[in-house]
């Protein structure tokens, strides 16, 4: 994933796509939210992705504040990663600016989003979707299946990765019949 | 000024009694008065006395525990108070107050005028004062504690009759001088002073000296307490945010230059910019750690002062830190240089995002100690609060958590086939269970309905979720997503 860009995420697992960047960069991390979010990240659940102490997190009132939060901390080079829940579709003139205060700060943002609410600006958007590890009988799998569905500067893929809590990182798991182009797989 | 029952009064201001009073303190393993109200010395009671004692004497004393500590902090607001007659103030022992108020009587209407007003505001605060007015240091200590009085010129015909321990000298002295039969600071100034300094040492004749005034006794006044206000009057009204930012510049040396002196930090800025026309606008920073480096604070105004509305002009410029800190000076090295120059980005921007959605909104997590998943972590405001760790988790919890959302389901197993969130879910593995029960000490709503057997659950679909069934009150609920 390019450094000092905007990437997009979505998905039931887009969270854990965002833990398990997280958990590969080092530094803080900056976790931007809307304070009337119901639901709220667990410091215990993502302790097997990154350490808690790393994480900062940001409520703000509104969409409006969230960008501005985010462009901020971009913009500061502080953190190297800045995570972002919208509920609302980004704009273009947003998305754009959070690019250019990534640039500039040289610091990597992630927008998690809904569905079919990403904006053209963003360098790449992944599609993050569980999937049921059927070889695993510990019940801790993690297995899931990222597949990046707009890239500005590269090509498209899928992968099936599961995460190692021991070593913090991802294990690329490559399951017969499932590669790119494949059935039910996205071009 | 002597103030001899300052502990029990201070007590007795807040909650006045109308009955023998008396503070009592342990010592020596066991409980002795400490200070005692007027009503209680009527009964014969005496300090140091023995509080089993005083309790046959006066069945009917009522007691608290003594707070020195209080007791002096009493005194220095008293001090503070003083400060209106003189400014020259200082404590004397732990129960009294001595002020020079050389040149300072004539304002309040002479000496007699100024010891009337004095007690009269005493009286009126609830305070027992005894106050000895003379020339020197030592004579208005012996008046105040043996026989209240004014002294003026010669101080032997005023404090001649006075015990000999009016001299502040130690028990010990004071009981051997007795024993000589010299009793009055007059018996002791007619011996010759030779065969005293010979018999007692220095001490005795070196207090009668500044009893007598022939060797001087300076008062010390308290330290100021360091005020951090700065201002700047401008001869020319300026509008442009770059001149007010300059102006703040400048302010921000001088009251860093302050902090540093005094090893403080400021973590509450407020910039008053006076305008032309009378009205004043305030720009106020809240800083996530102490700081008092003008350099790093300077920048974090920027965004405060663009907003100011400059209207004709602003003429004066007032910086306070309203908020401060301790912070003392660390070592710099190499190492650690390294490790905290990133830091210090990290908080100016806690900073920067604080004074736009306000401090206490950038949080952080802490560890706590509770099996109950909603209460295993804290949230604090980040600016007020140090990472901490570490962090175990016994067993997988979930990365997302929300409210309980009840599904369909019944029996103690996982339902095979549920809908959540609109969706259809099949159950392909179920883990668990894990039973939880509430925390009895603790009053929670949300854990009404009794234990929780938590499941683990995998669906075919992919959703990993984290279900519970309540059996005393049987339901099933959908409370996290694992990640």
């Amino acid at each position: 994933m390019r450094n000092a860009r905007m990437h997009e995420a979505f998905g039931a697992s887009a969270f854990a796509f965002a833990f398990a960047l997280a958990g590969h960069m080092a530094g803080p991390v900056m976790w931007i939210r809307e304070s009337w979010q119901t639901s709220a990240i667990n410091p215990s659940g993502f302790s097997r992705y990154l350490d808690p102490q790393r994480m900062l997190l940001a409520l703000g009132r509104d969409q409006v504040e969230v960008l501005a939060i985010a462009e901020e901390a971009l913009r500061s080079g502080a953190v190297p990663l800045v995570v972002m829940e919208s509920g609302k579709e980004l704009g273009l003139t947003a998305a754009r600016r959070l690019q250019l205060a990534a640039k500039a700060g040289n610091a990597t943002g992630l927008c998690l989003l809904c569905e079919g609410m990403g904006s053209n600006a963003a360098e790449t958007r992944w599609r993050c979707q569980p999937v049921f590890d059927a070889s695993n009988d510990a019940g801790d799998s993690t297995l899931q299946s990222w597949s990046i569905i707009k890239n500005k500067s590269g090509t498209l893929g899928s992968w099936d990765v599961r995460w190692d809590a021991k070593t913090r990182r991802i294990i690329v798991v490559s399951p017969s019949g499932k590669r790119p182009g494949s059935k039910g797989m996205p071009a | 000024m002597w103030f001899p029952r300052l502990a029990s009064d201070r007590v007795l201001r807040a909650c006045p009694r109308d009955a023998p009073f008396a503070l009592i303190v342990e010592k020596n393993n066991t409980v002795e008065l400490y200070c005692l109200n007027q009503q209680a010395e009527r009964q014969g009671l005496h300090r140091g006395m023995r509080h089993t004692d005083a309790r046959i004497f006066c069945p009917d004393l009522q007691s608290s525990p003594a707070d020195p500590q209080a007791d002096q902090r009493f005194l220095h607001a008293l001090a503070r108070w003083a400060r209106r007659y003189c400014p020259w103030v200082g404590l004397e022992g732990g129960d009294g107050l001595v002020m020079d108020i050389t040149g300072v009587a004539h304002l309040f209407g002479g000496e007699a005028g100024m010891l009337v007003d004095i007690r009269r505001r005493l009286a009126r605060a609830g305070l027992a004062v005894r106050i000895g007015l003379a020339d020197t240091r030592g004579a208005a200590w012996a008046l105040a504690h043996h026989g209240e009085g004014v002294a003026s010129g010669e101080m032997l015909p005023h404090i001649g009759p006075l015990p000999v321990a009016a001299l502040r000298l130690d028990a010990a002295s004071c009981i051997a001088l007795e024993r000589l039969g010299l009793r009055t600071i007059g018996d002791l100034a007619a011996l010759p002073r030779a065969a005293l300094t010979r018999r007692f040492g220095q001490d005795v004749l070196m207090r009668l000296d500044q009893a007598l005034g022939d060797q001087p006794e300076q008062v010390s006044p308290l330290a100021e307490p360091p005020h951090y206000r700065v201002r700047l009057t401008l001869p020319e009204p300026i509008g442009l945010s770059d001149d007010v930012m300059a102006g703040t510049a400048s302010l921000l040396e001088r009251l860093c230059a302050r902090l540093k002196a005094n090893e403080a930090g400021a973590r509450v800025l407020c910039l008053t910019l006076g305008r032309v026309d009378q009205a004043s606008q305030q720009v106020e920073l809240r800083l996530a750690r102490p700081l008092r480096d003008a350099g790093r604070i300077l920048p974090l105004f920027k965004r405060g002062v663009d907003q100011v509305d400059a209207g004709f002009g602003i003429e004066r410029l007032q910086l306070v830190a309203a908020q401060i800190e301790p912070l003392p000076a660390q070592q710099i090295s190499h190492a650690q240089s390294a490790q905290n120059a990133p830091n210090n980005e990290l908080y100016d921007l806690i900073t920067r995002i604080g004074s736009r959605i306000g401090l206490e909104n950038v949080r952080r997590f802490l560890p706590a100690d509770s099996h109950i998943p909603e209460r295993d972590h804290l949230i604090a405001a980040a600016a007020f609060s140090e990472p901490a760790g570490p962090w175990i988790s016994p067993r997988p919890r979930p990365g997302l958590m929300f409210r309980p959302e009840p599904i369909s389901g019944d029996g103690p197993l996982p339902p095979r086939r549920f809908r959540w969130r609109r969706m259809a879910l099949s159950t392909a593995r179920a883990t668990g269970p894990e039973r939880i029960a509430p925390e009895w000490w603790m009053q929670d709503d949300n854990w009404h309905r009794g234990i929780r057997d938590y499941w683990h659950v995998e669906t075919l679909e992919g959703r990993r979720l984290w279900l519970f069934h309540t059996p005393q009150n049987p339901g099933w609920f959908v409370q996290g997503e694992f990640a």
